[in-house]
């Protein structure tokens, strides 16, 4: 491993390839069903996917629509007119024996994403570009044979191209973190990881730092989270600086990447590249997309983090507060509607519950979809007229995220209201106090010393098992050690 | 004229099996691979109970056995589809048999439609109509001879490059490759998408008309088919024909050319113009269209890997050899020389050579068409420089073999309505087409000039 100074003479140059699955009803080129999870093997190909003798494709426009989206979401331009190519090889997950992609007129052209970085900083990504494809079937291998399974085959996806405009681990993975929160926004795709909706090519190179040509670069294929695209952009970093610091080369090549080792190992040289010989696709005219049509799949676009990034800037919230909230879009958008309906204080206290509840690349955490902004509203102003501690108010709201009952109902079946009757606990108050144990903190308040009060207030928090309210018991503690 | 009426008041059962005998007793042309007699009485004994019916109703016909049709494998003529039971039917077929024609056989042709011959075809050529010592033409060989032998009214071909035209001019019969686009290619193996056009072969104009009002018009399943335009017409004497003067040289044989002007004559006797016109960009034709069919080719025959159907070799030990022995086994020496012709114009590095090239002059070829339809209602000359060939003259040199499309192909690689109308014979007893050349969706009215050249013979 080289050390960190070493590897500081050095300049990691990273571009990445991303494939996003695009969630559509129907397959690119048939009308068999888009989602094989959890589907037998072969059960949702058409002849189409098939590559029965004689079959053409009918290009869906539901994906057209999609990577629109995408483009308009990747602040990309949307090409007029762009075409299919068909891209040759041989293998038996590949029915057509080409996959049907955008070799010379692809649809998005260009674009830039700018990805916030833990540090606060920004990375700025420029998108070469980003075209339709299909997607191929799967091998499964056993010993002696192996078994093809086309549910996946025509699957439409878009691969996306940056520039390699990244130059650090921790750069790839907030660009790849980036570009799933604007996919999923846009609704392009399920962007369930998971199940491969999104799978990064990560391709790296080292120079000295200063040189004015890049490395030769080895990719990293199907990557499928963002933790792995980081961890091997750093894994390949340091492999490469310590092959040129040894003085040997290295050499273009497909690599692959295991979790379990955190290593990448050799799949393929340039040498075995393959020519793809690629031809335009005559079975499927250009698409033909008019200014004004772009305009209107655009207008449909919905807010992008960017917006809430801006709207919830005067919150004042945590940089990582923020991040977190918006790896959840229901979450922001509920936090979005929240601070419209109820102000910007209510937004930030509902703000902070959200972005606890939330772990990053929680995929299940959709449930927030059904919830009206006005439960969190009415537990958020709970909170403000001290019915509930901030403690009660985090109980309920946890329960508010898997029932339907109102804010008010769970605090009320849960004992968790706060007490704030005078009289109730006043009496509290005096049964504190006349408790011998709290003879030395009465007398150390009277000495001055008010951080005791603490302790007092902690006996009547206990008493009222939780329920009093901590500011009004502090008053009348006040009060009456001042009497006594 | 009609023959198709002929058939439409007689019982369905009667006509498929009057057909099937015929088919029987010219066994020895060769031209059928397989009857589909079982399928076909079933659905004749619909007929004639009335439960289907149509404007072909109990019309036999045969399709080229490169269209999914049920009843018999389809097999492209290869062996790398012998058993291969088609799932489903072509649109063509499909809109045949909802009009109530009955498919009675499949007829052989150059394997997967490689060639101009049927000598191509694995399971052996089939025979010349007027002279079994000749070819019959091709690719759709097989549907031009039964068409001329009259075992059938009609019968369907697919025109890459000539495939429907050259059998026709070989067999005195009728064929029309419509405009690209015109009938949907769904359901017919492809060849090469840019080209492939469905068309039909009868005795006459009328009956042509028929069958493509049937098969024509847009269909989902074919991005490529246009909204719908075929309509019969009719046209009236005045046209201005442009006679090809590029495909008038003396390469054509003389007879050819004699045949072309009779017919020229005859044009001009029914009071319409004709005049030479050139299409300089026409010599290069035939070398655009061996660099973009070959590589449409290779790509549209990678999915015959015997992974999933067709053709698998037995005793593999590796997947390159699965591919490999496969493919080998089978396919004939043409499809594979059109696919390594193919993948070597697409290959990195030769296909901005080659394949971008050859675009480009195919661009110019459209563009002076286009011109010369500025001026010109139709264009005519020769189908094929020469009439049927003997059988083995050419198999030795594919170069000879490629230069019998020369004058098809143009139209092809423009997307241009052709149709191939007999013509007279040669000395030796030879048939001769004539060929004639629309523009874009003049299919009908190609149809209707030749018809109309029909009744003033008729009147003669």
């Amino acid at each position: 491993m080289a050390t960190a100074e070493v590897l500081a003479k050095y300049e990691l140059t990273i571009g990445i390839e991303c494939h996003v699955q695009l969630a559509t009803n129907t397959k690119l080129f048939s009308g068999a069903d888009n989602d094989a999870r959890g589907k037998n093997p072969n059960t949702v190909v058409n002849p189409i996917d098939f590559g029965l003798p004689g079959m053409l494709p009918v290009l869906n426009h539901e994906a057209v629509k999609l990577a629109v989206r995408a483009g308009k979401a990747l602040n990309a331009k949307i090409a007029n007119i762009s075409r299919f190519d068909r891209k040759h090889y041989f293998y038996p997950d590949l029915p057509k024996g080409y996959q049907t992609s955008q070799m010379y007129n692809p649809i998005i052209l260009g674009g830039l994403v700018e990805a916030p970085l833990e540090d606060g900083s920004i990375v700025k990504v420029r998108l070469d570009h980003a075209h339709m494809e299909e997607d191929a079937g799967k091998l499964t291998h056993y010993t002696d044979y192996s078994l093809v399974d086309l549910n996946r085959a025509g699957t439409p996806l878009i691969e996306i191209v940056s520039q390699p405009d990244m130059h650090s681990p921790a750069e790839a993975k907030a660009y790849v973190t980036e570009l799933h929160r604007l996919m999923t926004y846009a609704g392009v795709t399920n962007g369930d990881l998971y199940h491969g909706n999104m799978r990064f090519d990560v391709n790296v190179s080292v120079a000295p730092k200063g040189a004015a040509e890049l490395g030769k670069r080895a990719e990293v294929k199907n990557l499928n989270s963002f933790r792995s695209v980081e961890r091997a952009a750093e894994y390949e970093f340091n492999r490469q600086v310590d092959l040129v610091e040894r003085g040997e080369k290295v050499v273009q090549e497909t690599r692959g990447w295991s979790d379990a080792t955190g290593k990448t190992t050799s799949q393929r040289s340039k040498e075995d590249a393959q020519d793809y010989r690629y031809m335009p696709d005559a079975d499927i005219p250009p698409i033909v997309l008019t200014d004004a049509e772009i305009e209107e799949i655009q207008n449909d676009l919905p807010a992008l983090p960017s917006y809430y990034r801006d709207k919830w800037a005067k919150l004042g919230l945590d940089r990582s507060v923020t991040e977190s909230l918006l790896n959840n879009q229901n979450y922001a958008i509920l936090v979005s509607e929240i601070q419209d309906a109820a102000g910007d204080d209510t937004a930030k206290r509902v703000a902070h519950w959200f972005s606890s509840a939330v772990s990053p690349e929680d995929e299940a955490a959709e449930i927030a979809s059904v919830f009206s902004p006005e439960a969190f509203i009415e537990l958020s102003q709970m909170v403000e007229k001290n019915e509930l501690s901030s403690t009660a108010a985090k109980e309920v709201f946890n329960e508010l995220l898997v029932s339907d009952k109102s804010a008010r109902a769970i605090a009320e079946s849960r004992n968790l209201l706060q007490v704030s009757d005078e009289s109730a606990i006043a009496a509290i108050v005096d049964e504190v106090l006349a408790d011998p144990s709290s003879a030395q903190s009465v007398a150390d308040i009277k000495a001055g010393k008010d951080k005791a009060i603490g302790f007092l207030v902690g006996q009547i928090m206990k008493k009222s098992q939780g329920k009093a309210n901590p500011a009004l018991a502090q008053k009348l503690l006040r009060e009456k050690i001042g009497e006594l | 004229m009609t023959k198709i009426a002929d058939y439409l008041s007689n019982s369905a059962v009667e006509n498929v099996k009057r057909a099937i005998a015929k088919a029987q007793e010219n066994e020895d042309y060769h031209a059928l691979l397989a009857l589909t007699e079982t399928r076909a009485l079933e659905r004749a004994a619909k007929v004639d109970a009335g439960l289907i019916t149509g404007r072909l109703k109990g019309v036999p016909f045969v399709v080229k056995d490169n269209f999914l049709a049920f009843g018999a494998p389809t097999t492209a003529a290869s062996k790398m589809l012998e058993k291969f039971d088609a799932p489903l039917q072509a649109t063509a077929v499909e809109k045949l048999e909802a009009e109530g024609a009955i498919c009675i056989g499949k007829a052989n042709l150059d394997a997967f439609a490689h060639g101009g011959s049927t000598e191509n075809s694995a399971f052996g050529p089939t025979k010349n109509a007027y002279d079994k010592s000749k070819v019959a033409g091709g690719s759709s060989g097989g549907s031009a001879v039964v068409t001329a032998l009259d075992i059938v009214p009609f019968a369907l071909g697919s025109d890459t490059g000539g495939s429907i035209r050259e059998p026709a001019s070989f067999n005195d019969v009728y064929g029309i490759k419509p405009t690209y686009g015109t009938v949907s290619r769904y359901g017919v193996v492809a060849m090469a998408s840019s080209t492939d056009s469905i068309g039909c072969f009868t005795t006459n104009a009328a009956d042509a008309e028929l069958v493509m009002s049937v098969m024509a018009g847009r269909d989902p399943k074919d991005m490529t088919t246009l909204p719908d335009f075929f309509a019969p017409t009719e046209v009236k004497p005045g046209q201005k024909i442009g006679l090809v003067k590029d495909f008038m040289t003396d390469d054509v044989d003389p007879e050819v050319r004699a045949r072309v002007n009779d017919y020229v004559a005859k044009l001009r006797a029914a009071g319409h113009s004709v005049e030479e016109v050139e299409l300089p960009t026409a010599k290069y034709a035939l070398a655009i269209y061996y660099i973009v069919v070959p590589a449409e080719v290779s790509s549209n025959l990678a999915r015959y890997d015997g992974v999933r159907y067709g053709h698998r070799a037995e005793g593999v030990k590796t997947l390159a050899e699965l591919y490999g022995r496969s493919r080998d086994e089978g396919f004939v020496t043409e499809n594979k020389r059109r696919i390594m012709i193919g993948s070597y114009v697409l290959s990195s590095g030769f296909f901005d050579a080659y394949y971008l090239q050859a675009q480009k002059a195919r661009t110019l070829l459209i563009n002076e068409f286009d011109k010369l339809f500025e001026n010109y209602d139709a264009l005519i000359g020769p189908v094929a420089p020469t009439p049927a060939f003997a059988i083995g003259a050419n198999t030795a040199d594919p170069i000879k073999m490629y230069l019998a499309d020369i004058m098809t192909v143009p139209a092809s690689l423009a997307g241009l309505p052709a149709i191939s109308v007999p013509a007279g014979e040669t000395e030796g007893g030879l048939p001769v087409g004539v060929q004639l050349i629309g523009k874009r969706r003049d299919d009908a009215r190609l149809l209707a000039l030749a018809k109309s050249l029909e009744s003033t013979e008729a009147k003669q």
